[in-house]
């Protein structure tokens, strides 16, 4: 019996503890300055965005990203490396700041969290030679199109293109690459990120991306209701989107510039 | 649980990779088929660099796997400037493949046939292409035709992997399908009981042919 009460003692201590320290927490842009500390998530297992480098650190886009917003809020960052599925989680239980995690935003998404404006491209599109023009869907009638059977990009392909596109299915994403590659098609549908890689391995051969397919950005997570976090963490990405800084984190980590309208 | 029905929407796709399957076949079988005599011919009668040139032939195709001989003309040539689309590199690759397994095949008919029977030919005062045609090659395809129709239906079989390279054929029309309604089972069933039609077509048309070539067997 008098377990059972100690227990049950300490259990509402514990409560009354954790309810204090959420009611403390009730402006995070406010903690964060008096802290002097910004706690940011950012993915471990996700390159280009972020990852380890080879001197064990993270790295990537978002850390890129978390620097900066660290750098104009002039205070210290702390980098807490979490993977895509407990990102956040992590928000929720208040033990970062901010999610910097290739966040996509979608309605069960805005239901939990709310979102910055975004920071980072993400998206599905037609890329290919520079030689070859194609800046909407309508142009690539007669044009031979090479896309991963099955993919997003296909169905999309499939339902929207005009009749007359001749589409070159391969069977993953990695034979899709080689035939761009290769020469054997010039234009592609793929995600940036694909893009990205056939730009690293073959720079003379970087594509283009002509237009988009499907746009699904990265936002910064942050805890809802947090009002003045959000047009602090707004008016960062603004400036860095102003300044070129997202510009060159982009060509730095994509090997691409921001596609025509970012952000706008 | 099945759907069969579920195929219906797509039936010019499967109509459509099984013309693109029979086409290659038919082509194939004719390009294969000559090359393989040529080079059977070479090896049997040629001079020794000439039947060491189709040994190396014959050994390289044969010891390596088809996919990766198709890969190398459609992804590996256009490093050295040959830029071949789908159906030329499939054309080329099933001809080249056939070609050596069928060499081998008709050579072994050919060296069946005896010294004796080009020297009885020679004294009947029948000229060169009278007896290559009718002494030797006839009763030497007559001996290896069964096999040489089974290497032919198994190159049918083996162009399934030309959808690798988004060649249109029958297996790149079942894959198309499954990944668009999910019914992989109904797909796949339908798919294989075309090329079983196919190979068992194949096996009837070789049939006929060959009572119509062979027929002075059935005559003596």
């Amino acid at each position: 019996m008098k377990a059972i009460k100690k227990l049950l003692t300490k259990t509402l201590l514990a409560t009354a503890c954790v309810t204090a320290a959420m009611t403390a927490t009730a402006d995070v842009l406010s903690d964060i300055k008096s802290r002097d500390e910004i706690r940011i998530a950012v993915p471990q297992d996700f390159p280009p965005f972020g990852s380890v480098g080879a001197d064990l650190k993270p790295q990537g886009i978002d850390v890129d990203m978390a620097n900066y917003i660290a750098d104009q809020m002039g205070v210290d960052l702390t980098i807490v490396p979490v993977t895509s599925a407990n990102r956040i989680p992590y928000l929720q239980t208040k033990k970062v700041d901010l999610v910097i995690s290739s966040l996509g935003k979608n309605p069960e998404r805005q239901k939990a969290i709310d979102f910055s404006t975004p920071y980072a491209p993400f998206f599905l599109g037609v890329f290919g030679e520079k030689s070859v023009q194609a800046p909407n869907l309508a142009a690539l009638s007669g044009k031979t199109v090479g896309v991963t059977r099955g993919s997003v990009e296909d169905l999309e392909l499939e339902r929207n293109a005009p009749s007359d596109i001749n589409i070159q299915r391969f069977e993953d994403n990695n034979t899709t690459l080689t035939a761009y590659l290769t020469g054997q098609v010039n234009l592609i549908a793929t995600g940036n990120l694909v893009a990205t890689e056939i730009a690293k391995r073959k720079p003379a051969r970087a594509p283009e991306a002509k237009f988009m397919l499907k746009d699904s950005p990265c936002y910064i997570g942050m805890a809802k209701g947090e009002a003045a976090l959000q047009a602090e963490v707004n008016a960062i990405i603004a400036k860095a989107l102003a300044e070129g800084k997202l510009n060159d984190i982009s060509m730095k980590w994509l090997k691409a510039p921001l596609p025509q309208g970012f952000g706008a | 649980m099945l759907n069969f029905s579920d195929l219906l929407p797509y039936t010019d796709v499967f109509l459509g990779g099984l013309a693109t399957t029979l086409q290659l076949t038919l082509l194939t079988t004719v390009l294969g088929v000559i090359v393989g005599t040529l080079c059977a011919s070479i090896r049997q009668y040629g001079n020794k660099p000439s039947q060491r040139a189709v040994a190396a032939y014959v050994e390289l195709i044969r010891n390596t796997p088809f996919i990766v001989q198709l890969f190398f003309i459609f992804f590996g040539l256009p490093s050295i400037g040959l830029l071949l689309t789908p159906w030329q590199a499939s054309v080329i690759a099933l001809t080249i493949n056939l070609g050596a397994y069928s060499t081998e095949i008709i050579r072994a008919g050919l060296s069946n046939i005896p010294k004796g029977q080009w020297e009885a030919a020679k004294v009947l005062g029948m000229n060169f292409r009278q007896t290559l045609v009718r002494v030797v090659f006839t009763p030497a395809f007559e001996k290896i035709y069964p096999a040489l129709t089974s290497q032919c239906i198994i190159v049918m079989l083996g162009s399934a992997v030309l959808s690798q390279i988004s060649v249109q054929d029958l297996t790149y029309a079942a894959n198309l399908v499954q990944s668009r309604n999910f019914r992989a089972f109904e797909s796949y069933v339908v798919t294989a009981l075309m090329y079983l039609g196919l190979a068992m077509l194949m096996r009837y048309i070789f049939g006929l042919i060959g009572k119509r070539v062979f027929a002075f067997r059935e005559a003596s």
